[in-house]
């Protein structure tokens, strides 16, 4: 950690922030104990909306869990919901060779629908925090980019928030007519967004002020502490699970991996507030040029559904009614991180347990020992560029 | 794009060979479906997981993910002839799965941890992984594990009164909480709330003055 020993001198008080604090993105409740502004001693507490997901998971056969994904992180449930899909397919794979062979076109829509999520989550975390440090409008421009995405969803499979979209051998069902124009034009769209976005928020020398320095998480403390995603790249690790561990079709795709390079010029630190900022939205451009590229590769629809080529979904009946013995540890990059699921199978139809690791979960523990030192104001900072999504850390 | 990789990475073998040659007591154990991973005894598990961390060649700086599992149920291997006792599982009925990866050389590595179901206790690796200390709360909480040498093990999903552990698989779901009452099996929607008679103990005891 490189905050500044703080030595208090004044009465300590003990508050709490949350659980129904509005920058707590959600039911996050810490105890602080300040010395005025100042934090001495932070304590996250958390549980409020523990559900118990994994227990669920037991009582249930390995399709009927993909709702429940939806609900781990509803922010990015397209990304959710691949990641268990392919752990029980890799599963399945590593049992039985070629027992799942999702089809080709199922395989870009995976990667568009998962890349065009992404945009949309880190369009609501750059545009909360904005919100967080004061500045309202570039929320509207966050949310109103993410309405977009929304349709597309919405359009294919009928649902706007927990889309239940990916399943275990494809997708649902095929695009929606039109599909490949709606998703283009978004793009284009959101690539223009992005550019006033910047103009209004990015670049504005008082958010930069704001952030710049805040917080630092260096190199060291971001890999002990189990941060990941954009909140590890932040920090100066360029890692990134769709490049370095590449998983479904990612290997086919070129992009940039934004890593934290102390964005905020004078005042910036790698692995500031202001750098897991920029990298956010850094990373949304990259995530157009996949989605843009996937657009080309995509082969046109075939008139069956469990076409090798041009289907979207295998039938995966036959092995889901005797699923192999056997164990899976899969990880993902989610918006917030690597997203993993270790999975056992003892040859029932239902899991024999679900372990779902989360990148809010491990970016939590951090806190503890970051918050000392800080003005409670920032803590609302670290909060937001951490993109902590409650659901996710309690499960 | 093309994965990056490293002249640093072992192949899963070379790391296990590199582990088992330093620790004799270490072994490497195959599952079904080519699982593969290092049983460590909870009295060795510091001295190993400081070896996998620190030294060059493994470099394992990273805790992806550890888990708790509960083996005590598990389906045995072949389905047994009906008329037949089903076998006892022979195993320890708790493992902590700890999944390990390396940011600069790329390879992974499964370590499992086993331990008796009652009295279970393994050493806490906060110091190792400090990102281990809140995986190691959840499955304080869930299954009932003690980490000694942790600095705060306290319930982080469940209230701090909450009886019983609810990862574990002969877990008997409370028919109330605190006096609230919580729904019991079978109970339908619309037969309204389910009020229970008996207020439990803990109730008697905030009750009381």
């Amino acid at each position: 950690m490189t905050v500044e020993a703080y030595t208090p001198d004044g009465e300590l008080m003990t508050i709490n922030m949350g659980p129904h604090h509005p920058s707590t993105h959600g039911v996050l409740r810490l105890v602080l104990q300040v010395d005025g502004e100042v934090v001495v001693r932070c304590k996250p507490d958390h549980g409020y909306l523990h559900r118990s997901i994994e227990k669920i998971g037991e009582f249930l056969e390995f399709p009927q869990f993909v709702p429940y994904t939806d609900r781990v992180d509803y922010v990015c449930s397209m990304n959710s919901n691949l990641a268990y899909c392919q752990a029980a397919e890799a599963l399945f794979n590593a049992a039985i060779p070629g027992a799942i062979t999702v089809p080709e076109r199922a395989e870009y829509i995976r990667v568009i629908f998962g890349e065009l999520n992404r945009i949309s989550s880190h369009l609501v975390a750059v545009g909360a925090l904005a919100m967080d440090m004061g500045a309202y409008t570039p929320f509207l421009h966050g949310i109103g980019q993410r309405e977009g995405v929304n349709d597309i969803f919405e359009k294919t499979c009928g649902a706007r928030l927990t889309h239940n979209y990916v399943t275990i051998g494809g997708v649902a069902n095929d695009l929606h007519a039109g599909a490949e124009a709606d998703i283009a034009a978004f793009c284009d769209e959101c690539e223009r967004e992005m550019v006033r976005f910047n103009r209004l928020i990015t670049g504005n020398s008082i958010f930069k002020n704001r952030l710049g320095g805040v917080a630092v998480v260096d190199r060291e403390a971001a890999i002990a502490y189990g941060l990941v995603g954009p909140n590890l790249r932040a920090s100066g690790v360029d890692f990134d699970l769709r490049r370095d561990e590449p998983y479904g079709y990612y290997n086919r795709f070129t992009f940039a991996v934004p890593v934290g390079a102390a964005f905020a010029g004078a005042n910036g630190v790698v692995g500031d507030c202001y750098d897991r900022f920029v990298v956010r939205c850094l990373e949304i451009v990259e995530s157009i040029r996949i989605v843009r590229q996937a657009l080309k590769l995509i082969p046109p629809a075939a008139a069956k559904a469990d076409d090798a080529v041009g289907g979207w979904q295998v039938d995966a009946g036959k092995i889901l009614r005797k699923p192999p013995r056997g164990e899976m540890y899969h990880r993902v990059e989610n918006p917030r991180g690597e997203t993993g699921y270790y999975l056992i199978s003892d040859g029932g139809k239902k899991p024999y347990r679900i372990k779902i690791r989360t990148g809010s979960f491990t970016a939590m523990s951090i806190f503890e020992d970051l918050a000392p030192g800080l003005m409670i104001s920032d803590l609302v900072a670290v909060i937001g560029t951490f993109d902590i999504v409650v659901p996710e850390v309690d499960r | 794009m093309i994965a990056r990789t490293s002249s640093g990475r072992l192949a899963l073998s070379d790391l296990h060979a590199v582990v088992t040659t330093r620790f004799p007591t270490v072994t490497v154990e195959v599952g079904e479906a080519g699982a593969t991973w290092l049983r460590v005894a909870p009295a060795e598990w510091l001295a190993v997981a400081t070896f996998l961390r620190d030294v060059p060649a493994l470099c394992l700086d990273s805790l992806m993910c550890l888990s708790g599992v509960d083996l005590s149920a598990v389906a045995p291997a072949v389905a047994p002839k009906a008329g037949t006792p089903k076998a006892p599982v022979a195993e320890p009925s708790l493992v902590c799965v700890y999944h390990l990866h390396s940011l600069s050389l790329f390879h992974r590595c499964t370590v499992k941890v086993f331990t008796a179901r009652d009295a279970a206790s393994v050493p806490s690796i906060e110091n190792i992984w400090p990102v281990g200390g809140y995986f190691e709360r959840e499955i304080f909480d869930l299954f009932g594990v003690d980490f000694p040498g942790h600095h705060r093990l306290e319930r982080i999903m469940c209230p701090d009164d909450w009886i019983g552990h609810a990862g574990l698989r002969d877990y008997v779901y409370p028919t109330a909480y605190n006096g609230i009452a919580l729904k019991r099996e079978g109970q339908r929607f619309e037969d309204g709330p389910y009020m229970d008679p008996a207020p439990t103990d803990a109730v008697k005891k905030k009750a009381a003055p």
